[in-house]
């Protein structure tokens, strides 16, 4: 057994070289101890399976050998023995029991989501992640992270291999404790998505007008990366999860970071800001939010996604161009208002209507977009 | 049957096809293209059947190449994420209504009159309408690639809410839907009708060649199964257009009840596709092996459990929605218990190549390539069914890997070999055998070049459906592309092997393969068959 494995291992590093060392063939038994149980019980009923193909297989192969016309064998008659069916029925059976024996136990314990630590909410969107702490009210989304997506662009003709992380890394990552029992609950805002981080041994599915609910509880820091794993639209292929599990002690620090920055977030949006500021910063969310769909060149997709660059919203009355942002319209366009603050939706509506040749010279306030929720 | 009987019979039959040609020559198949629009013949509309099925086939393999192609390296390339969604949309669509089920139907349609004696199908008009409908659902279907927003972009499986967030096309694929559940509905009700009441006699039910039982359950499968499929997308078209909300949790629904009615059809679809399958290759090993099939009751009692089985496990592809914990266990264990049924068979294929006299003529080396591989697919459907390591699994190119070995070197091969087997019967010449070989070690190596890597990405943590990845995944998806590649093109050999069998070659005996005609009463029959077979019934001992 050992050996057909390193056999199997071995020829694929032959195949491939080591030019990439971090490809891998089989489950990862990950980083805590439901994984590792996940990943045992996978072992076990693959080799299972390798045993009864070993047998099959070599009687097949045995057959093929010596059963042949061209060996001059006269064929047998034989077409029943019912011991025999009777036997090859049965033994199935008893592997079937010793299968499903431990699989019954890793289950209950990856349901058991009883006396956890700590709650966090995983709202999917298209495309994104939303995580909320119940804990203690930190509010945030996660999207892929502006190198990756520029990267990703069709026909951009992009170095993937440049980019660190390509299309596993996100602005802003899920933070969690270490050693603590953390419990997610799922759910969605517009479509199915699914939250899979391979290292954690699961994935749940996030459900519009649903919540699911499973648990972690990762020994040591460190960084875990996975994706959406249920088809969404789009770009389904676009909504990676990075979670940083960090020590008890640095996990306080970032609540306190949090808590300031909100405090900040709300301070910020009465300010008032310049036209270069609101220009700036609005390129950077136009860039993370909107480019996915209406390009970076505000062009958009002929009969798909409409065009910023003239177009009768961007360059019409500005209370219309806040809602369509704010609300979302029809199928496809989703509404903001959740998640971009103020001043975001104000940079990118003022960046809108100044940037690709629209010119309008309009300034739009945090205060403005605030008036329209 | 015994020997003798077989020889009186062949004679009998030579005599009956005479005599038939004499007296009904304005019987014949009529002249030019009216001939296939109007005919009734069982035969002809085998032919119908089996040649829109060969077209689909390279239609979807195309799409699958797009999505092959954009998949090869790390980076977008080719084609927008949208349409590429479109593109494993469609290809799933097409390849399982499109390609593998009516090419199973045209097998049955030629097959089982001349396997139980019965001189054409029960209900001859309703089959005409049942082949002539599906050109028109797929060009239907076809025809949304060019709609505003695209062609169907949320996957075959259809998941709302996503689904409906699609535009002009929904009504259009829903109505392909219906129409192909139309067709099959009465593709399968013609089929039970025949084999209940048409068997020559003394072709009693557990003298009925395996290929027809197999069918047989098939086809109540799909009676089942097509109308609760038809009813979920209806559910749909009446979410997306009449303000219900049968899958709208905000207005009292459920997404997850339309996965629960899916897959209650889905499931057991797997199954139509390869029930057949199991009753060719049933039929092509023992007459290569030179004896006769091992376990024939058990076969048929394996085929029944299957089918009955395939309707209490559906929820096996929904570990990952929140069921409760006694319905995840309820579903592992049912799932598990396919294994035994499936075990069976293939311990049976193994004991009838066991002391035979085995030749490898293409049919059976597809025929092994079938056995082999399908039980690969086996082996990984078994792992999935256990629900903690599904957990993993699920939704990721391991399930992609084990599907395609069930469906590609499975039902598709079934498809091949029974292809090989029976064309020199069909066509009345023999393929060119040496072609036919060729084609096989292609398909079968690059298959696998193809979809084994797919087991290693989906357990390095590849999602499917995403029409870009991270670039650990490079090498095996450099791999899995050259291997569709290769496999694609082989499939152009095959399809000049079937042309050129048509239009001539060597003479095929009526036997065609040594002994056949013990396996088979369509074997007795002249290569080619005259247009009306089993005029009068054969006698069957
Ligand atoms: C031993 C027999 C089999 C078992 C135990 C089995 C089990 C499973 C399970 C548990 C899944 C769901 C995995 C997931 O999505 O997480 C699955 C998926 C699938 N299986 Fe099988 N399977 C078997 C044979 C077959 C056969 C014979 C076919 C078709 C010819 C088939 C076709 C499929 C397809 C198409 C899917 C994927 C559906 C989708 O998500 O689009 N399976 N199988
Ligand atoms: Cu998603």
């Amino acid at each position: 057994m050992k050996k057909l494995k390193l056999l199997i291992t071995g020829l694929g590093i032959a195949t491939f070289g080591e030019a990439n060392a971090d490809y891998a063939l089989n489950l990862s038994p990950g980083v805590t101890q439901l994984s590792r149980d996940i990943y045992d019980l996978h072992m076990y009923i693959l080799w299972i399976c390798v045993a009864i193909g070993v047998g099959v297989y070599g009687m097949m192969v045995y057959s093929i050998m010596h059963h042949r016309k061209s060996k001059g064998v006269v064929p047998a008659h034989f077409h029943e023995n019912t011991k025999l069916e009777v036997i090859w029925t049965i033994i199935p059976f008893v592997i079937l029991l010793a299968m499903a024996i431990p699989a019954t136990k890793v289950m209950i314990e990856a349901y058991d989501t009883s006396a956890s630590d700590m709650t966090v909410k995983v709202t999917g969107y298209q495309w994104k992640w939303r995580y909320t702490y119940l804990d203690n009210g930190i509010d945030f989304f996660s999207t892929l992270d502006a190198k990756s997506n520029e990267a990703r662009q069709l026909g951009v003709r992009s170095n993937p291999e440049a980019v660190p992380n390509y299309l596993l890394e996100v602005d802003k990552p899920l933070v969690i404790p270490a050693g603590k029992k953390v419990r997610f609950l799922f759910t969605a805002a517009d479509v199915i998505h699914s939250w899979w981080v391979p290292k954690f041994g699961w994935k749940k599915d996030a459900i519009p007008g649903y919540v699911t609910d499973a648990w972690t509880k990762v020994e040591q820091p460190g960084i875990y990366r996975g994706q959406c794993a249920e088809l969404c639209g789009r770009d389904h292929g676009f909504m990676p999860i990075v979670v940083d599990v960090k020590s008890e002690a640095d996990y306080n620090k970032w609540v306190e970071a949090q808590k300031a920055q909100a405090q900040k977030a709300v301070t910020d949006a009465a300010k008032t800001y310049s036209m270069a500021e609101l220009m700036a910063k609005g390129e950077e969310v136009y860039n993370a939010s909107c480019a996915g769909c209406h390009m970076a060149n505000g062009e958009g997709m002929q009969g798909m996604f409409p065009a910023i660059k003239g177009s009768a919203v961007a360059t019409g009355d500005l209370n219309t161009h806040l809602d369509v942002v704010v609300k979302g319209k029809g199928q496809m366009m989703p509404a903001f208002g959740d998640s971009l603050s103020p001043v975001e939706i104000a940079a990118v509506v003022t960046y809108q209507r100044n940037g690709f040749g629209n010119n309008k010279g309009d300034l739009v306030q945090p205060s403005d977009v605030s008036a329209r929720n | 049957m015994t020997e003798a009987t077989h020889e009186e019979h062949a004679i009998h039959d030579e005599h009956i096809a005479h005599g038939h040609h004499d007296e009904h020559d304005h019987h014949g198949p009529a002249k030019g293209f009216m001939r296939w629009v109007f005919t009734t013949n069982h035969k002809d509309i085998g032919t119908l059947y089996l040649v829109t099925a060969l077209i689909m086939f390279m239609v979807g393999g195309a799409m699958a190449l797009v999505i092959r192609a954009e998949l090869f390296e790390p980076g977008m390339q080719y084609v927008d994420p949208n349409f590429f969604n479109q593109m494993t949309t469609l290809h799933a669509l097409i390849m399982v209504f499109g390609a593998v089920m009516p090419a199973f139907v045209g097998f049955a349609n030629w097959m089982i009159p001349m396997m139980i004696g019965a001189p054409d199908m029960a209900l001859p008009r309703m089959n005409n309408w049942s082949f002539w409908i599906l050109p028109f659902a797929f060009v239907m279907l076809a025809s949304t690639l060019f709609m505003d927003g695209g062609a169907p972009a949320a996957g075959w499986t259809l998941y709302p809410p996503l689904v409906l967030q699609g535009g002009a096309h929904l009504p259009f694929a829903i109505f392909t839907v219906h129409l192909l559940g139309m067709s099959s509905i009465m593709g399968a009700i013609n089929i039970i009708v025949t084999v209940f009441n048409m068997r020559a006699p003394g072709m009693t039910l557990m003298k009925l060649p395996l290929f027809v039982w197999t069918w047989v359950i098939t086809a109540f499968l799909l009676i089942t199964v097509m109308p609760v499929f038809a009813g979920a997308v209806t559910m749909l078209l009446t979410d997306k257009f009449f303000g219900t909300s049968f899958f709208n949790a905000a207005g009292g629904g459920d997404p997850v009840l339309y996965q629960h009615l899916f897959w209650f059809f889905g499931h057991p679809e797997v199954y139509i596709m390869i029930l057949p399958s199991f009753g060719v290759i049933s039929t092509i090993i023992p007459t290569f092996a030179r004896k006769p099939l091992f376990g024939y009751s058990s076969m048929v009692y394996a085929t029944a459990s299957i089918g009955f089985l395939s309707f209490i496990v559906w929820a096996h592809h929904q570990y990952t929605v929140g069921m409760p914990l006694a319905g995840e266990l309820y579903f592992t264990y049912a799932t598990m218990l396919i294994a035994v049924p499936t075990g069976v068979k293939v311990f049976n294929w193994v004991a009838t190549m066991w002391k035979g006299a085995m030749t490898f003529e293409t049919p059976m080396l597809f025929a092994i390539a079938f056995v082999v591989l399908f039980t690969m697919g086996g082996f990984t459907g078994l792992m999935m069914s256990i629900s903690p390591a599904d957990l993993q699994y699920h939704d990721t190119y391991f399930i992609v890997a084990h599907f395609h070995y069930v469906l590609v070197p499975g039902a598709v091969f079934a498809l091949f070999a029974g292809t090989y087997y029976w064309l020199p019967k069909w066509t009345g010449h023999m393929y060119d055998e040496k072609l036919g070989k060729l084609h096989f070690w292609l398909s079968t190596v690059s298959v696998n070049v193809l979809f084994f890597p797919q087991h290693f990405l989906g357990l390095a943590g590849m999602p499917r459906r995403i029409p870009d990845y991270a670039v650990q995944f490079a090498e095996f998806n450099a791999m899995s592309s050259v291997g569709a590649f290769i496999f694609g093109f082989a499939q152009l050999i095959f399809v000049w092997v079937v042309i050129k069998a048509i239009r001539g070659g060597e003479k095929a005996t009526d036997e065609v393969w040594e002994g056949a005609s013990e396996h088979g009463l369509e074997w007795t029959l002249p290569s080619p068959p005259p247009y009306h077979t089993w005029t009068t019934a054969p006698d069957i001992k």
